[in-house]
């Protein structure tokens, strides 16, 4: 469905991405793992279209779409959920979720809330007011509205407590059944193991490892990539 | 005592007509900083610009103001698209003082280009005829015209608020002044947005300067007064805010209009005195939000 060819990318002098080739196939759960700084982020950025690509090719279906720009690449089913979740903290849970809903899929607000009752109940409260774990299940909600065709889904579970990164996985896996691709970027290698399909390990920008998850999570070089 | 109950009311009237114009000058100014992060120092010439257009496209007939100035504003809409696609475009990856620059520049090719098309004297349009009579509100002449400055700018009021708080257009553009990038990720055309918003803040400034028009003689000049003017507006009500454009506006309309009682030769001392009291008290301005640091 996605693909990255040869990727670079970087800000200003520093470049961050060195030729990255990955692929997300429909209806698979991918891992994007790396320790901090390897380039995650940055990959997704590029993905959607915040970051320009300074060579090589992102394809949607096989379809270039690296000189798209991100609002064009969003509703062409690309749907990102930003690590700093990136709340609208001026306007209401429900007005962070109006502005990005787009028909032409299953996702509506009743259906998010439905997904996140949480949500809501706080659905007029201010995005500057929630808690780590309301804004993680606002930026997911606000993201599935848009009905995107997939997810790149960046650190989910940063910073949540333990009980929290439980409710996030079962919601991953649920996307996941209802055949959702999703690829995503994880540090936390225990939470990608019972979800993704496949995984790819990166190091200072550059695809060290990839397999399919089960090999990797044996994998020794994997912990030492990840500094476990 | 009746007739200084009239006398207040009239100067009440006369502060609310100048708040008028300051509204519809300071708001695009304030809309347009909020969206787009850019100062325009060519604010004001915009508005100069409405008072000339509106002098051409009636021809000199007072008659000409209503559907002229909806011309104007037309003009103003396309003037406002056609800017922001060639000019600042380019320019909002660049540092701060480069887009400083432009909108001064901006100023500058306005105020010769006026000078090339209309001369520097003065240009003047009377009010239409229904309006040249005053009205009399508690044994006070009120001129009609003002009635009508201060119904303009309420529509526009309410019908900014309207769009802004009940539209998914309005959620945009109060989106797009948190969090530009985010907006864009979400699949918001943010470029189509950011020049619509900046039409619409130049439509205003042009409806603006239109409408004092058959009140006041428009001359080049009055493009810096206007823009420093709608400067001290929004410093004090709040950059980024349409009420605290309304609320800068009434409050300057209004100190303006008393302060010729109480010390005619330097009333604009008194406006001044606020905007340095609101800046000692409330740097962000009576309604603006304080910057907050983002986590
Ligand atoms: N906005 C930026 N400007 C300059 N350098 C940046 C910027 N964002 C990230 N970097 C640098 O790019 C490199 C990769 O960062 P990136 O955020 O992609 O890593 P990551 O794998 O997502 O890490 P983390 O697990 O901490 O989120 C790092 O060296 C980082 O310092
Ligand atoms: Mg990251």
């Amino acid at each position: 469905m996605l693909k990255a060819k040869g990727l670079s990318a970087g800000y200003g002098r520093i470049q961050v991405l060195h030729g990255v080739e990955l692929e997300l196939k429909k209806g698979e759960v991918v891992a994007l793992l790396g320790r901090n700084g390897a380039g995650k982020s940055t990959l997704l950025k590029t993905l959607i279209g915040l970051l320009p690509a300074r060579s090589g090719e992102v394809l949607l279906e096989d379809r270039p779409i690296t000189e798209l720009p991100a609002y064009r690449r969003a509703q062409l089913g690309i749907g990102y959920v930003p690590e700093e979740r990136r709340i609208f903290p001026e306007l209401s849970v429900r007005e962070n979720l109006e502005l990005a809903a787009r028909p032409g899929g299953p996702w509506t607000i009743e259906r998010v809330y439905e997904l996140f009752p949480r949500l809501a109940e706080i659905e007029h409260r201010s995005g500057g007011y929630l808690s780590g774990g309301e804004q993680q299940m606002l930026t997911l909600a606000r993201t599935l509205v848009t009905n995107p065709r997939l997810l790149l889904l960046d650190e989910p579970t940063e910073g949540l407590a333990p009980i929290l990164v439980k409710a996030i996985a079962e919601t991953v896996a649920e996307l996941k059944a209802q055949g959702m691709p999703i690829l995503l970027a994880e540090q936390n290698l225990a939470f990608t193991a019972g979800l993704a399909d496949r995984g790819y390990v990166l190091e200072t920008g550059e695809v060290r490892l990839k397999g399919p998850m089960r090999e990797l999570v044996k994998d020794p070089r994997v912990k030492e990539l990840l500094a476990l | 005592m009746e007739l200084d109950l009239g006398f207040f009311v009239q100067q009440f009237l006369t502060g609310l007509a100048t708040a008028s114009t300051l509204f519809l000058l300071a708001v695009g100014l304030s809309l347009i900083f909020g969206a787009l992060g850019i100062v325009n120092f060519a604010h004001g010439s915009f508005y100069m610009l409405g008072a000339y257009l509106l002098y051409w496209v009636a021809r000199g007939d007072p008659e000409g103001l209503w559907w002229g100035m909806a011309v104007v504003v037309a003009i103003g809409l396309v003037l406002g698209a056609l800017v922001e696609r060639i000019f600042l475009r380019p320019v909002y990856p660049r540092p701060e003082h480069h887009q400083i620059l432009l909108t001064y520049a901006l100023l500058l090719v306005i105020e010769d280009g006026v000078k090339i098309l209309f001369g520097s004297a003065y240009k003047s349009l009377g009010p239409p005829s229904a309006l040249a009579m005053p009205v009399w509100i508690l044994g006070a002449p009120f001129p009609a015209y003002y009635l009508v400055q201060i119904l303009l700018a309420a529509a526009v009021a309410v019908l900014l608020w309207l769009f802004l708080k009940r539209t998914r257009v309005g959620l945009w553009i109060r989106a797009v002044t948190q969090d530009r990038e985010m907006l864009e990720a979400l699949g918001v055309p943010v470029p189509r947005l950011l020049t619509g918003v900046f039409a619409l803040g130049i439509a205003l400034a042009v409806l603006g300067g239109a409408a004092t028009l058959p009140m006041q003689t428009v001359s080049p000049g009055v493009a810096v007064e206007a823009v420093i003017s709608a400067f001290i507006v929004v410093v004090v009500g709040g950059l980024g805010s349409i009420w605290g454009s309304l609320l800068g506006a009434f409050l300057i309309g209004e100190i303006q209009a008393f302060g010729v009682m109480i010390w005619p030769e330097f009333s604009i001392a008194f406006v001044y005195l606020l905007m340095a009291v609101v800046l000692l008290v409330r740097p962000w301005g009576l309604l603006g939000r304080p910057p907050v640091v983002r986590t």
